[in-house]
């Protein structure tokens, strides 16, 4: 019995060995016809979120216009995020999103969650194909896999070229279902986090009063619908542009589970942490206009987008990449791009204890007033064998504001801080 | 009320665009630049993907080159 089992294990691990001496050469040819891009991408916050994100996307044309493209994109984050809640002259005690533990903030501190830790894997598949002259079909997948996350979208467009080619009308849907489970649960909207400061006799206690903020029904999913008109236009022989116009209708869960709204004062004293509330619709609108000019020695890329929804929240992007030939086969891209956007209507940075709560609130600095700029810079090389390497740098830096506070526990602390990212990316071409 | 503003700037930038469309353009023989590589509107692909998730998570709005897909819960 025991022979026989080693047997087999021998049998496959001989398998598994000439697999990998013979699939490489299989392998090599299998991918002849496919064309890979791969990168891997180190991102780091200052004092805060630390990520890697590793993405392989492979195209093969089949012929006569016949195209499949898949992608692999795993990421894996881990650091502190800010939950909303305010900074105070004194050090903070919170508990945490599973209400297993505590963390300590310092006074004056930004409060931070540092248990923030997940794993992504994102599959895309998409299928192109003619159905007649000049009119082309195009249909994907897309599956996207956290711990406390999940994502399924389906996607289908139609392109129709006129004028020789030169002009393209596309129309495109997507509708995504997102699943929302995240660890600890869903507070109980507008409740406030209980934290333990000695006042439960048991532990059974304070599990209880944890457990009654906690939803126990209700909506956890969230679904997407998108739908997108596209101009793509070939001006002259150096410069081609694209407009596209979109709406987006989202509706179910967009709360964040792991943010606060501060309560406090007249003094600006906190006396409580409130779960936050978002409504449970959204609906997007979008204009986007790009333009690529091929220069003598440089190419252009210029991008603007335009985006409004009923939450309140306007958005201008402006990005701007020159990629310059370095002579030979190497270029030199910088890239710049600003971004700015105003606050959700229901955007707070606290609320005061002697009013009565509003139906929706967040303090969310992601959908507060903001600007933000990028500054990159990327070279790339191809090789002697075709293939082409690359690696970018890219810094960001965000910039919160709002109304300031005149409530005397509050002076001199900063409500709206910075957040400072730099990314580095690696990239293979083959 | 959001999609009818859409709805009516799409019909003024498109409206005249695609009228004047058909003046724009090149011979096939012209295409030489446009067929690089380098000058496909999406050619950073893999680059976009992993900005369009840095943004994603750190700002409030996204998209606009294409579709936004699924969510993720990014934080």
């Amino acid at each position: 019995m025991q022979l026989g089992k080693h047997k087999k294990i021998s049998h496959l691990l001989s398998a598994a060995a000439c697999t990998l001496v013979g699939g490489g050469v299989q392998a090599e040819e299998m991918l002849k016809d496919w064309d890979i891009d791969t990168a891997v991408l180190i991102y780091n916050e200052t004092d805060r979120v630390s990520a890697m994100e590793g993405v392989v996307q492979a195209t093969k044309d089949f012929g006569e216009g016949h195209i499949f493209s898949g992608k692999l994109v795993v990421d894996s984050l881990s650091g502190a995020s800010a939950n909303g809640a305010l900074p105070q002259p004194e050090a903070q005690t919170m508990s945490r999103p599973s209400g297993k533990g505590q963390f300590e903030t310092a006074a004056a501190e930004t409060p931070l969650d540092d248990t923030f830790k997940d794993t992504r894997v994102q599959i895309n598949g998409q299928w192109t194909q003619p159905l007649m002259t000049d009119l082309r079909a195009s249909g994907g997948l897309h599956l996207s896999k956290e711990f406390d996350y999940q994502s399924i979208a389906i996607n289908g467009s139609l392109a129709k070229d006129f004028n020789r080619k030169n002009t393209t009308l596309s129309v495109g849907f997507s509708q995504a279902f997102d699943q929302i489970s995240p660890h600890g649960g869903r507070p109980v909207a507008l409740s406030d986090m209980v934290i333990d400061s000695g006042q439960f006799a048991t532990d059974q206690d304070y599990w209880d009063a944890f457990d009654a903020t906690r939803q126990t029904a209700g909506e956890d999913t969230k679904n997407t619908t998108d739908l997108v008109l596209g101009l793509t236009q070939i001006i002259n022989r150096r410069w081609i542009t694209q407009f596209n116009v979109g709406i987006s209708d989202v509706s179910g869960y967009m709360t964040d589970p792991f943010k606060v709204v501060t309560q406090v004062d007249d003094q600006g004293n906190a006396v409580a942490q409130t779960y936050e509330n978002r409504p449970d619709s959204r609906s997007k609108a979008f204009f986007f206009a790009q333009s690529k000019v091929h220069l003598d020695k440089n190419i252009l890329d210029l991008s603007y987008r335009y985006s409004q929804d009923d939450w309140g929240i306007d958005s201008h992007t402006l990005e701007l990449r020159d990629r310059f030939s370095l002579g030979g086969k190497s270029y030199l891209q910088p890239h710049l791009r600003y971004y700015q956007q105003t606050a959700a209507d229901f955007y707070q940075r606290y609320q005061l204890s002697s009013t009565a709560l509003p139906d929706y609130m967040s303090a969310d600095y992601r959908i507060g007033e903001m600007s933000a700029y990028t500054m990159g810079l990327k070279y790339g090389r191809e090789l002697e064998n075709g293939h082409e390497f690359s690696l970018r740098f890219e810094y960001y830096q965000q910039s919160s504001s709002g109304p300031s506070s005149d409530l005397p526990a509050l002076n001199g602390l900063e409500l709206y801080p910075e957040v400072k990212a730099a990314f580095l990316q690696l990239g293979y071409s083959f | 009320m959001i999609y009818l503003r859409t709805a009516s700037l799409t019909a003024a930038l498109l409206i005249p665009l695609l009228a004047g469309c058909s003046h724009l353009g090149v011979s096939p023989w012209e295409r030489d630049l446009l067929a690089k590589s380098e000058m496909n509107l999406d050619a950073e692909g893999v680059d976009l993907t992993l900005d369009d998730h840095v943004y994603f998570s750190k700002e409030g709005t996204s998209g606009g080159r294409a579709f936004a897909g699924g969510g993720c819960g990014c934080n």
